[in-house]
């Protein structure tokens, strides 16, 4: 079973339907006993770094996320605020996030950005693959991605990063770690691309 | 680096696309659910529905639009016209849009805006607004007023000041149509979009007046829009995305690929 972690983030009935669209049945839930019991797991979503992590304590998912889906192994695949989630700390909201990749998320800034760009970035954007990845199965390196954020992780180490993206400064894109895959585009929204790394994510490890 | 958007927009009435000059004299073209996967699939970066006969009655079919564009569409797109209430916006919201537009609602009720934004994100709440070319004065000292009924009604508000608001309120991205332009095909307002990229810190959308290729490279260099809205130029196979994304990449603007792809 798939299952796309409900934490009234918004956005998952798109990934739900692109899911679908894929093939697969996909179930929207909050239910640590369903996501303990899948086979992979979908964290999308779009919001804030501080509701997002007020949600998963309520619904008593951080432990499940941790233990239960990514030190057990299972596929995961993190999502536009999933990708910023699984780290340390966001500076969005001064948040404590879920640690499970060592780095932070940090607002866009800097010379090249104040004044000149709009943040958040809105619209498709390159990612540049910086590792060989099965989730890049099929997808033609520097295709555009379609990005909604003003925060963006910064990972501690570059050996998790495989791709990255370039607004203002390069910054990490997408992140693997194990069975983990994260991107702060949104898979869901950017189309034949978007679709095809869906698909890679749906079928790795399988026979 | 981000490229500029290309945006087909569909008006939709009674469940079907139409396209007017000057927003009278419609008529029917065709089915918007087989003309946005038509636009999908050639490399439309979003698309815009705007519902132009937008009465309560008529709502249901448009959900209905929405509910089918989403299983077959995998970009991103938004739902404009008579969008009253964060009712509606819940409604379309959550048929599958990606975001939903206001316009004429919101200069009657701002907080509307507000409300969307706290709710849904920024990201979801589009501000769209008419804008005629008007003497410039103590109350529109830019020359450019808001109008709404699709442009029959002078609101005696300055767009620009408008515009500034409606960011303040959590606009995430402001839609500027010219009444002057929208259906001319003569090219965009590029100076009234200028002046709203350069002012405003969301993106900017251009709309109204797309004839040729031309009109977005001037829209997209000389008046700084981060995307710009086609609508009849493609609808009558005039032009096609593919070819018009090639011209401006040729002239060194940078758009995204049309994905050559299953």
């Amino acid at each position: 079973m798939i299952a796309i972690i409900d934490y009234r983030a918004g956005n998952l009935p798109s990934v739900e339907r692109a899911v679908r669209h894929l093939g697969y049945e996909a179930e929207i839930t909050s239910d640590p006993k369903r996501i303990a019991a899948a086979e992979r797991v979908i964290f999308p979503g779009v919001g804030a770094a501080g509701a997002a992590m007020e949600s998963l304590r309520d619904l008593k998912l951080v432990e499940v996320l941790r233990r239960d889906v990514f030190e057990a192994g299972k596929h995961l695949l993190a999502i536009c605020i999933g990708i910023q989630i699984i780290f340390e700390y966001s500076e969005e909201d001064d948040t404590n996030c879920l640690g499970l990749l060592p780095g932070q998320v940090r607002k866009f800034r800097g010379p090249d950005i104040d004044g000149k760009l709009k943040v958040p970035q809105i619209g498709w954007n390159q990612v540049f693959q910086k590792q060989v990845h099965p989730i890049f199965r099929g997808i033609p390196d520097g295709s555009e991605f379609y990005f909604v954020n003003s925060f963006h992780p910064v990972p501690d180490s570059s050996d998790i990063v495989i791709g990255e993206t370039e607004y203002g400064y390069r910054f990490a894109s997408a992140v693997a770690q194990d069975n983990l895959v994260a991107t702060q585009f949104h898979l869901e929204k950017s189309g034949p691309v978007g679709l095809k790394m869906f698909s890679n994510f749906l079928a790795c490890g399988r026979a | 680096m981000l490229t500029k958007r290309i945006i087909p927009c569909l008006d939709v009435r009674a469940g079907l696309v139409t396209k007017g000059i000057a927003f009278r004299e419609n008529v029917d073209i065709g089915d918007p659910v087989a003309m946005a996967r038509k636009y999908y699939e050639e490399g439309a970066d979003e698309i815009v529905f705007y519902d132009i006969a937008a009465s309560s009655d008529r709502r249901d079919i448009l959900i209905d639009v929405v509910d089918r564009v989403a299983r077959e569409i995998f970009i991103p797109y938004s739902v404009g016209g008579g969008i009253r209430t964060f009712e509606d916006m819940r409604r379309v919201l959550l048929a599958g849009a990606e975001k939903v537009s206001v316009n004429s609602a919101a200069v009657r009720n701002p907080q509307v805006i507000a409300q969307g934004a706290r709710a849904f994100g920024s990201q979801c709440v589009v501000l769209s607004m008419d804008v005629k070319r008007v003497e410039r004065s103590e109350k529109i000292p830019s020359g450019y007023e808001i109008v709404i009924n699709g442009g029959r009604t002078p609101m005696g508000m300055d767009a620009i000041q408008w515009a500034m608001r409606g960011e303040d309120l959590g606009a995430g991205e402001l839609v500027v149509n010219s009444i002057d332009a929208d259906g001319t095909r003569d090219g965009y307002e590029v100076t009234l979009t200028r002046i709203m990229a350069d002012t405003l810190g969301i993106p900017v959308i251009a709309s109204g007046g797309a004839g040729i290729p031309e009109h977005l490279y001037e829209v997209f260099t000389e008046g700084h829009a981060d995307a710009a809205i086609i609508a009849s130029m493609i609808h009558y196979n005039t032009y096609t995305i593919p070819g018009i994304k090639q011209y401006l990449a040729d002239r060194g603007v940078p758009i995204r690929k049309v994905p050559m792809m299953q």
